[in-house]
């Protein structure tokens, strides 16, 4: 793939090199020591025009070649109830907007290549069409109007969601350089926080006193029960971060001082996504990588990096936060009901945590 | 009657007649000639895009390559390269000072300060601007804060590492990162500098472009230049001092305790005392500015291109009218989309809903000035000379960079591509390459007014053009694809965990491309300074322009013109223009009629 890429470019450089050098040559040609000699000349306004011509093909060259061999790499199906209605979103948008891209830039280029200056033309004195700008103004708003309004309802589902009667509430819970997540537990109501609380082995700074925080459960690893409502608390312990799950097409920023939310519900479990066609070809792929880089990493003495084998999904954090920003991520495991309730059978409470502190 | 007695008092505006003699210092350091400062702006300008170019390219191997040892981080980056390899820190510090240095120092004070300094006296006949002194000390105010941000490089602690939005808590905290520090103290310092400079430039475009135009020279008859850089001066009047309370208060959660945007913060290890405060406070402070900023990069570049695509295609610019009013659209509505950066920063989201209409808005007057373009290029007789070849590419990469806007724009689509290369892919081209392309089209275009008659060469002008190109798309086409794979941005490496892998591919092509284009600025570089001083002395008006400035004097002397100053008959876009019967051009043999030449019998009045 990249073979290809390389030859094209390098294709595309020799002929630009080569028409160079012919203006070069033919700039020479002529008295160079006259006054209009910078000025471009009828040779200059055919080069270029030709090069206008090539530089469309280019361009729709690589945008094909974009296509072909990148979009692989677009996110999977999504695996949120409301990712199926984003995608559906982004696709329309951007075969609209790919539509306009082709078109425009054709015109663009063809102009210049058709209307190329030669000495003794003629250009047209067009100063004014009022029917053609009230075209071109009046269908981007027919359409930007469409689009505005799918999108806005399309947010609005998202956005202002009903709380579902069985929903989960989790925390999320961000500090330098990792997360944690902290369930509701079994009266399903957050306990009070707040940082000042935090100490020891409260982490996450849980107001002790508070007996709704007592059943709370606070553990490193966000597991989530399939086709239930999970509505999220954000809180931060120290700068922005933003807390993006792009398999969910959920993002929602992690803003120290207060508390944010999004919610989805998750359809699809971590050991469905990974029999999928599309996670077996990735693996395939990085598999391949990686094992290069062992190879690469153990010749350098550095020893063998780690194994990877199986896809998970996992939250990124995605506002710069400092040094280790790049590498702040946590696990996510989504599962049946009953896998869901036996881990979190295995996980201790907050109550249970302190009083072994103590 | 009074129309008579103003031609009368015009003629013996005799000003330009007095030379004396300057000492160099007076010509060529504290100078109050717009000429001069507009020369002083530009290579300081060009002298920060070089840092921040190369800054680019030490992040682009880092991402490429992210095993590797490059001796090039040892001899850049010192301390921050040991061995080769790059330190985490330095990686956001670079991230963060190109952002800064490319955005207010090269496409700021480097393109607006430029041209608007060069061309606004010139091109509405006035001797100066309305205030020398004012511009001399907009223009050191520019270099103090130039100064301060490159020593701010030096420090040990490292320069600013926030990101080029220095969002706080990251930003007011030293023991977050440590750049957040000394460094972070001479980032605000130098911006609150380069923010007076910018507000005393912008007060005097705007004072000189309504008060000093030359008789005749109403607002309609205006080149689209001046139009473009008198509303930029607007924007700028109206948005800077809003980034510079965001600042101060910054400064002062930062120094003095207060708690405008901390609260609840528990860092290294203790609780701080602030509380009450938000960073989303900060947010909308800061992108009131950060948005507008965009259309301050992007409208002076705009300008440039509709004057340089008229002139060089023969043609009037189409829809002058429509042009103008697009230009005040964009203006208005780009103060009332700041919101769009922040759909997901916890913000209400019905406040999303209103930012994602206004957003969306904006892609109208956008797309008029890029239909326009088309048609002013469809029956033209193109010259394709280099600032025109940089006027087209242009309005490629604005088309290109302006369309995946309508992704960013929907609060809905930004939702899984806000902050990923996507944006990066996106912001680059339609302001950071596009305002480039207006910056070159710019420079060549004016070259021999800058610098007494003396002209680019064109042949190195067509390298550096086609390399650009290629290069400018290579790297910022498949940067979209890696966005939409969900890649953050700002990160020091994507491979600390093993999900993206697969893109490295992307990667090092995208970085070959940036070495290639970069190398392509050298060619630009070469071409500038040996044309300083050896270019060629071309004709007096060598693109047969209608503007005001090529009836100027080719020998800079203050006060621009010898005699009076021209008096202006009509519009700037009378290219081609026939004679009633359409035997010939309205002036036989010569598809141009400046703005200084009284109607003729012959012709027809546009009512312009």
């Amino acid at each position: 793939m990249t073979g290809l890429l390389a030859l094209i470019v390098v294709i595309l450089f020799v002929v630009t090199l080569w028409q160079m050098s012919k203006i070069f040559k033919l700039s020479q040609l002529k008295n160079t020591n006259s006054e209009t000699a910078q000025i471009a000349n009828d040779k200059d306004n055919t080069i270029n025009a030709k090069l206008m011509i090539m530089f469309l093909i280019f361009l729709y060259a690589i945008t094909i070649y974009c296509f072909w061999n990148y979009s692989k790499f677009y996110l999977p199906e999504p695996s949120s109830a409301h990712g199926g209605s984003y995608d559906t979103l982004m696709f329309i948008t951007l075969a609209l907007i790919m539509f306009v891209q082709v078109v425009t830039q054709a015109l663009l280029h063809y102009f210049a290549y058709k209307y190329k200056g030669r000495k003794g033309n003629r250009a047209l004195f067009y100063a004014d069409n009022d029917k053609l700008e009230f075209i071109w103004t009046i269908i981007p708003v027919i359409v930007l109007a469409g689009l505005i309004i799918y999108g806005l309802f399309t947010w609005s589902d998202i956005m202002n969601f009903e709380e579902e009667e069985d929903a989960i509430v989790i925390e999320l819970y961000a500090k330098r350089f990792n997360w944690e997540a902290r369930y509701a537990g079994t009266d399903n109501t957050l306990g009070n926080a707040n940082v000042r609380f935090i100490e020891g082995a409260n982490t996450v700074g849980v107001d002790a006193s508070d007996t709704d925080a007592m059943d709370d459960v606070v553990v490193k690893e966000l597991h989530l029960p399939v086709g239930r409502q999970v509505i999220f608390k954000l809180r931060s312990q120290d700068v922005l971060h933003s807390a993006y799950m792009p398999h969910f097409r959920s993002q929602m920023n992690v803003v120290p001082g207060m508390i944010t939310q999004f919610a989805f519900t998750p359809t699809v479990t971590t050991e469905e996504i990974r029999e999928t066609e599309y996670m077996r070809d990735k693996m395939q792929v990085i598999k391949e990588i990686r094992k290069e880089k062992n190879e690469e990493s153990i010749a350098r003495g550095d020893g063998p990096i780690d194994a990877y084998d199986e896809f998970d999904y996992y939250l990124l954090c995605n506002k710069i936060c400092g040094a280790s920003h790049y590498n702040m991520q946590m696990k996510i495991v989504v599962e049946t009901q009953e896998e869901f309730d036996a881990w979190m059978a295995e996980q201790k409470t907050f109550g249970e945590q302190i009083a072994a502190q103590n | 009657m009074s129309e008579h007695a103003l031609t009368a008092d015009h003629s013996h505006d005799d000003h330009g007649h007095h030379h004396h003699e300057q000492t160099f210092i007076e010509k060529y350091i504290f100078s109050t000639d717009h000429k001069m400062i507009s020369k002083q702006y530009l290579i300081t300008g060009l002298i920060m895009g070089i840092i921040g170019i190369a800054m680019s390219l030490l992040f682009r191997l880092q991402l490429a390559w992210p095993d590797h040892q490059f001796t090039a981080f040892e001899i850049f980056l010192g301390d921050w390269g040991k061995d080769g390899v790059m330190d985490p820190n330095i990686y956001l510090a670079l991230v963060t000072i190109h952002g800064t240095i490319m955005v207010f120092f090269v496409l700021t004070a480097g393109l607006s300060g430029t041209f608007s300094n060069l061309l606004i006296p010139l091109q509405i006949g006035a001797r100066d601007m309305a205030s020398g002194f004012l511009n001399m000390v907009s223009y050191w105010l520019f270099f103090i804060s130039s100064v301060i941000m490159v020593l701010s490089l030096f420090v040990e602690s490292g320069p600013a590492a926030a990101g080029w939005t220095i969002y706080p808590p990251l930003s007011a905290l030293p023991n977050s990162i440590p750049a957040s520090g000394l460094g972070m103290t001479l980032w605000l310092v130098s911006m609150a500098i380069f923010i007076a400079s910018s507000l005393l430039g912008s007060l005097n475009y705007i004072v000189t472009v309504i008060n000093l135009r030359t008789k005749g020279m109403s607002m309609t008859r205006l080149p689209l230049t001046i139009w473009a850089f008198f509303v930029t001066a607007i924007i700028g009047v109206v948005s800077f001092p809003v980034l510079l309370s965001a600042a101060l208060m910054l400064i002062m959660d930062r120094s003095f305790g207060t708690s405008f945007f901390l609260s609840d913060i528990y860092i290294g290890g203790e609780v701080l005392h602030n509380s009450g405060g938000s960073p989303v406070l900060f947010e909308h402070l800061f992108w009131f500015l950060g948005h507008p900023e965009v259309y301050i990069v992007l409208l002076p570049a705009l300008g440039i291109t509709s004057e340089v695509i008229a002139t060089n295609s023969r043609k009037p610019i189409f829809g002058y009218r429509a042009m103008v009013a697009s230009i005040l659209a964009i203006a208005f509505l780009s103060t009332i989309v700041w919101g769009h950066h922040m759909f997901i920063s916890g913000m209400n989201p019905f406040l999303g809903s209103v930012f994602t209409f206004t957003t969306l808005l904006i892609a109208i007057p956008s797309a008029v000035k890029a239909f326009n373009y088309i048609t002013t290029l469809w029956k033209g007789n193109l010259q394709f000379n280099p600032g025109m070849l940089f006027s087209i590419g242009l309005v490629s990469t604005f088309i290109s960079g302006g369309l995946t806007g309508i992704i960013l724009g929907d609060s809905t689509l930004d939702i899984n591509v806000h902050d990923t290369y996507f944006v990066v892919a996106h912001f680059h081209l339609v302001m950071g390459i596009s305002a480039l392309y207006g910056l070159f089209a710019g420079v060549y275009h004016w070259f021999p007014k800058m610098f007494e008659g003396r002209m680019m060469n064109k042949n190195l002008g067509y390298v550096h053009f086609w390399i650009t190109v290629i290069g400018a798309y290579g790297i910022f086409f498949p940067m979209h694809f890696i966005g939409m794979a969900g890649l953050p941005r700002r990160y020091y490496t994507n491979s600390a965990f093993p999900y993206f892998d697969d893109l490295i591919d992307v990667n090092v092509a995208i970085t070959i491309f940036a070495f290639i284009t970069a190398a392509a600025q050298l060619v630009f570089l070469y071409n500038f300074v040996h044309s300083m001083f050896y270019g060629k002395v071309g004709p007096k008006n060598p693109w047969d322009s209608n503007t005001l400035e090529w009836t100027a004097e080719v020998k800079h002397i203050h006060g621009n013109w010898d005699g009076p100053i021209p008096e202006v008959h009509r519009w700037a876009y009378d290219y081609s223009k026939l004679n009633k019967d359409e035997s010939d051009y309205v002036i036989p043999g010569q598809d141009f009629v400046p703005q200084h030449i009284p109607l003729q019998d012959n012709e027809e009045e546009m009512h312009h």
